[in-house]
């Protein structure tokens, strides 16, 4: 555990459910996910057809604002490299990286991550949390889930990443919540 | 933290100067009120003291000799009209490493370090109007509290049930200060429901809260409400979920919920 857990956090075993609003509940033939460039269609998939990409396994540890770590979470889900290569943008080209990705979810929550922060293996949709569905307390049928990034960054409800030239603040981070949210620096609220 | 329901009309400042870094002060206590056997109230007197919204919360963070810090957040249970001090309510969590410390530690005089004030999506301001519609489980009832006391210091005319879900009488929160105001506010109801045991003739709803009590307590406004939830997890989730199956806006509902954080 030593050197897993930074500062200001506490390890619960439990998986404590924080979201400012109802949980929504999707129908999954309602369903869909898109990747939005910033030129061009949206490339779109329906539950089906997204159930048919490749899919990884992570077992990762998360860090939430509200001070609890959770280690050795064990998800299931697409890795954003594999979504952004099958929309026609190559991961690994700096002018993609350069770029930054607002995660618009149900219920109207967004959140901004820069997209060199979602590549390289570091970010990716989960539908399955510990063998089974995940939960729609939890963020099912699918959530964005970057380890690296304080949880609020790990959208629940996701149905959507767009691509935009310039940072935008999402929902926290127009709360007073910080703009990158690295808990290891502890970025907690605007200025840390 | 992750995921919310969000209209566009409720952007706007979280705080002043958001784009100041919130730094850790050294508060002073001084007054400890025990609340229940249970709960206590720490009033502390703040260096660098800053208006709060209502329902938003500081950080408290407790540093050991050897160099180890907890850091928990606890809501504001004070008016922001009270200046240069705040009121934290805090519960004792039997394995809480923070709030035992405050609770069995603590005395008038010492210094605690904390920041804040935090978060900008439950909160309350009579601009925001209402009706509203507070529900409370257990210490839930704290921020929801800050919400009742701004109102009254601002003297707003908006119509307002608490449904406070608590286990007994003897475990009730402010039960004292919610009793006046439910006598002399003709705007303001409080309505209990005591889950595990009642006073003795109690003619009030005894179970936890359900869809038919949230319809008979709606059914005293005559207007679209703006709904807070705080409580424990599945309080929360539930109470959110029947709210919206009343047809009352997603985007009108906010909630709190805590998980066994201590």
């Amino acid at each position: 555990m030593e050197g897993r857990v930074p500062p200001g956090q506490y390890v619960t075993l439990g998986f404590p459910v924080l979201s400012a609003g109802p949980t929504p509940h999707t129908p999954l033939d309602e369903w869909s996910f898109s990747i939005d460039p910033q030129e061009g269609e949206s490339t779109q998939w329906s539950w089906p057809s997204f159930q048919e990409l490749p899919t990884q396994e992570f077992v990762v540890d998360i860090h939430c604002v509200t001070k609890w770590s959770k280690l050795d979470t064990r998800w299931e889900g697409v890795m954003i490299d594999t979504l952004l290569e099958r929309a026609g943008l190559d991961p690994s080209d700096p002018s993609v990286q350069g770029q930054f990705g607002v995660a618009y979810c149900d219920g109207g929550y967004t959140t901004n991550i820069p997209v060199n922060d979602l590549v390289g293996g570091k970010a990716f949709v989960a539908y399955r949390f510990d063998g089974a569905p995940l939960a729609p307390e939890h963020g099912g049928p699918a959530r964005l889930v970057v380890p690296h990034l304080y949880f609020w960054k790990s959208a629940k409800w996701i149905r959507g990443l767009r691509l935009t030239p310039v940072d935008m603040p999402g929902f926290w981070e127009s709360l007073g919540y910080h703009n990158y949210g690295d808990p290891w620096r502890e970025q907690r609220y605007q200025g840390d | 933290m992750a995921g919310a329901a969000v209209s566009g009309r409720l952007g706007g400042a979280p705080r002043q100067g958001a784009a100041c870094p919130l730094v850790w002060q050294l508060a002073t206590v001084t007054a400890i009120r025990p609340e229940t056997p249970t709960v206590k109230t720490f009033t502390l007197t703040l260096p660098d003291w800053m208006p709060h919204r209502a329902g938003q919360h500081y950080d408290v963070r407790l540093t050991a000799p050897d160099g180890y810090q907890a850091q928990r957040s606890y809501s504001v249970a004070s008016e922001p009209e009270r200046t240069g001090e705040i009121d934290l309510t805090v519960e004792r969590l039997e394995d809480g490493e923070v709030s035992t410390y405050l609770h069995d530690v603590l005395v008038p005089g010492d210094l605690v370090e904390l920041r804040g004030p935090v978060g900008g999506y439950f909160v309350w301001e009579p601009g925001m109007g209402g009706p509203l519609l507070l529900v409370a489980g257990g210490s839930g009832v704290v921020p929801l509290m800050a919400m009742l006391r701004h109102r009254a210091a601002r003297g707003a005319r908006v119509p307002v049930r608490l449904l406070y879900s608590v286990r007994s009488p003897e475990q009730t929160i402010y039960a004292e200060e919610l009793g006046h105001l439910d006598k002399t506010d003709p705007l303001l109801d409080v309505v209990y429901t005591y889950t595990r045991s009642q006073p003795k003739g109690w003619g009030g709803y005894a179970r936890r809260i359900d869809r038919r009590m949230l319809d008979e307590v709606l059914a005293t406004l005559d207007q679209m409400p703006l709904a807070y939830v705080c409580g424990p997890t599945l309080m929360v989730e539930r109470t959110a979920e029947e709210l919206v199956a009343t047809g009352i806006p997603a985007d009108r509902i906010r909630t709190e919920r805590f998980g066994p954080t201590g």
